[in-house]
């Protein structure tokens, strides 16, 4: 009987014919990072679920966190490979209110959500653009540039709307406020699904297609990616685009949620936000990162508020134990890596 | 006569005040070693990196490949033509695995920008095995930052002949290697000439160049100094030369070993 794949072919190296456990020994290697995180989430969650079993055991408290963990998870994400290629954004907080004041002056004057829903991606995508231009083609710091771009479209946000909210009760009831927030099957909160997308749509963009092999040599040895021929500004522009695209999406999800725009929003999510991408894994030298490290990372922020108060600490405990967390699980992930690699 | 493989002709390059290269001529011909010595600052880099598209000469400087003039030369454009640059680890990405770096700016993916992943793992595992003579303990997924200098430039290198180039420019390949690494890196530029290629030898260190080039041209401060076959000079002769043109103008040394 003829079976080819037991055949052994004389010119393959030896290590692919190691036993099982090199094997495993490799994949723990190469994947060190993601395996890592997930052992933090899993510690976490048997900590809660032992701490305060009668939350943690019932489906309510995840049905919350899958409500709010998506407002900056979907931004944790594109902001993963920002950080991947080397560079940062910190305006996104006032992207998502000037998608937002867009979203509202359309919806006011036109009446359309879909035109409203536009408006707010143009909005979005433009303020990401305008990042990309300073940073990749006048080559100013992206964390520079993002501070005062942050500042710009706050202010472009307060002076259009004059600090005043808009209330978005008529979009209730509308297929267009299901699709982004609905509860779905009365279950899952819509912008769950969303952020699954997106973290799917991330992760085949990172690792499957070829901007993202571009992604990871840009941050990793800009010079050579140079000298390779990967046009680096383009690269660049497309990720701060992305990001503002992403913004842009996330400040509609809260304001949706809450049915109201307040001209404040964002507030409170940057150092949620950055916190995930790193504690996720992605080293802030650029180069290396995970879409899954940053995904888990989030509902690890996500849960931390919710947990410490069920188990029977007060709210004052949440910053410290956060800052714990984070340090401590990103120095491990450092020493591992170095010890592996 | 055959036309050259490549021409550069009046070409000069000014970063601001200073002038990198003052109208140098320069050529390569087919199946030709050249080697290219110069001090620091002497426009050697200057010049491969006008050869390759990464910088543009100044107004007036031309450059032929396989006798056709090539306007707007970009790094793409050149790699797509068959010039290809080996730049010592420079142009390595570290903490990336093997196939990756071999890969490196010219994926293998669908139209649509859809990488094929496995094919590129395979081939990285073929070149491995004809071509580099890795031992079993480097995969395709070895990350490039664990593997010796010897290892870093042979992917270099071999990176350049996978991709079929005519033209390979070498940056002071021997820049940091062991004295059986530089045995090992001088193969494989020798193996480029019996493939029928055509290569450029950058290096401070005439003796590595001497034994496997054609022809030596020397830069000194953007110009051309001196051009010699190697059949008419010998070793002691080169190093002779190399110094008066150092001392001619300039009271630097010249780092001959």
């Amino acid at each position: 009987m003829n079976r080819p794949s037991s055949r052994v072919d004389a010119g393959e190296p030896a290590a692919i014919n190691a036993p099982a456990g090199a094997g495993l020994a490799r994949f723990g290697r190469q994947h060190a990072l993601q395996i890592g995180i997930l052992a933090v989430a899993l510690v976490i969650w048997i900590v809660f679920v032992i701490g305060a079993p009668s939350t943690f055991l019932s489906y309510d408290i995840y049905q919350a966190f899958m409500s709010t963990t998506p407002f900056f998870a979907v931004m944790a994400l594109p902001l993963t490979l920002l950080v991947i290629a080397g560079e940062i954004d910190l305006s996104f907080p006032s992207v998502m209110a000037f998608g937002m004041t867009a979203f509202s002056f359309t919806l006011v004057y036109r009446g359309s959500l879909l035109l409203a829903f536009l408006a707010a991606e143009v909005a979005g995508g433009l303020a990401g653009l305008v990042n990309g231009v300073i940073v990749a083609r006048w080559g100013i710091p992206s964390l520079v540039a993002t501070i005062g771009t942050q500042f710009f479209w706050r202010g472009v946000v307060l002076v259009t709307t004059g600090g005043n909210g808009v209330s978005l009760l008529p979009t209730r009831e509308t297929l267009f406020y299901t699709t982004m927030v609905g509860r779905v099957l009365g279950l899952i909160p819509a912008q769950m699904l969303w952020t699954i997308f997106m973290a799917v749509f991330m992760s085949l963009l990172l690792n499957r297609h070829r901007f993202g092999a571009h992604v990871y040599l840009v941050g990793d040895n800009i010079e050579s990616a140079r000298l390779m021929g990967v046009n680096v500004p383009q690269r660049k522009m497309l990720l701060f685009v992305i990001m503002g695209l992403a913004a842009a999406f996330a400040g509609l999800l809260v304001s949706l949620e809450v049915t109201y725009f307040w001209p404040t929003l964002g507030d409170g999510y940057l150092l949620t936000t950055i916190a995930s991408v790193f504690l996720g894994g992605t080293s802030v030298f650029g180069g290396t990162g995970s879409t899954l490290g940053t995904f888990v990372a989030c509902f690890i922020i996500g849960a931390i508020n919710a947990g410490i108060v069920a188990i029977g600490l007060t709210g004052f405990w949440t910053q410290l134990i956060y800052g714990l967390i984070i340090v401590v699980s990103v120095t491990l992930q450092t020493v591992l890596s170095k010890k592996l690699t | 006569m055959s036309v050259n493989l490549l021409e550069v002709s009046h070409v000069s390059k000014s970063f601001g005040e200073v002038k990198a290269l003052r109208g140098v001529n320069f050529y390569v011909q087919q199946n030709e070693c050249v080697g290219l010595l110069g001090d620091n600052g002497a426009g050697k880099s200057t010049l491969i990196k006008i050869i390759t598209g990464y910088h543009r000469p100044d107004p007036g400087g031309r450059i032929f490949f396989q006798g056709q003039p090539i306007e707007h030369l970009t790094v793409a454009r050149a790699r797509q033509m068959g010039i290809e640059a080996v730049y010592q680890e420079k142009a390595l990405a570290d903490q990336q695995a093997l196939w990756r770096n071999v890969f490196m700016g010219r994926e293998i993916a669908t139209r649509l920008g859809v990488l094929d992943i496995r094919r590129m793992r395979e081939e990285t595992r073929r070149l491995m095995v004809e071509r580099m003579g890795f031992t079993s303990a480097i995969t395709p997924e070895t990350m490039v930052r664990t593997m010796s200098g010897g290892e870093r430039q042979g992917v270099a290198i071999v990176r350049a002949l996978y991709f079929q180039a005519e033209l390979i420019i070498l940056d002071e390949p021997t820049m940091g290697l062991s004295v059986s690494e530089t045995q090992k890196a001088l193969d494989f530029i020798r193996g480029i000439k019996t493939a029928g290629k055509s290569c450029i030898f950058i290096d401070h260190n005439v003796f590595h160049v001497y034994p496997v080039v054609d022809r030596i041209v020397i830069l000194d401060r953007g110009r051309v100094a001196g051009e010699f076959l190697r059949d008419r000079v010998t070793l002691d002769g080169l190093t002779q030369k190399l110094r008066l043109i150092a001392q001619r103008g300039s009271l630097n040394d010249f780092p001959v070993a």
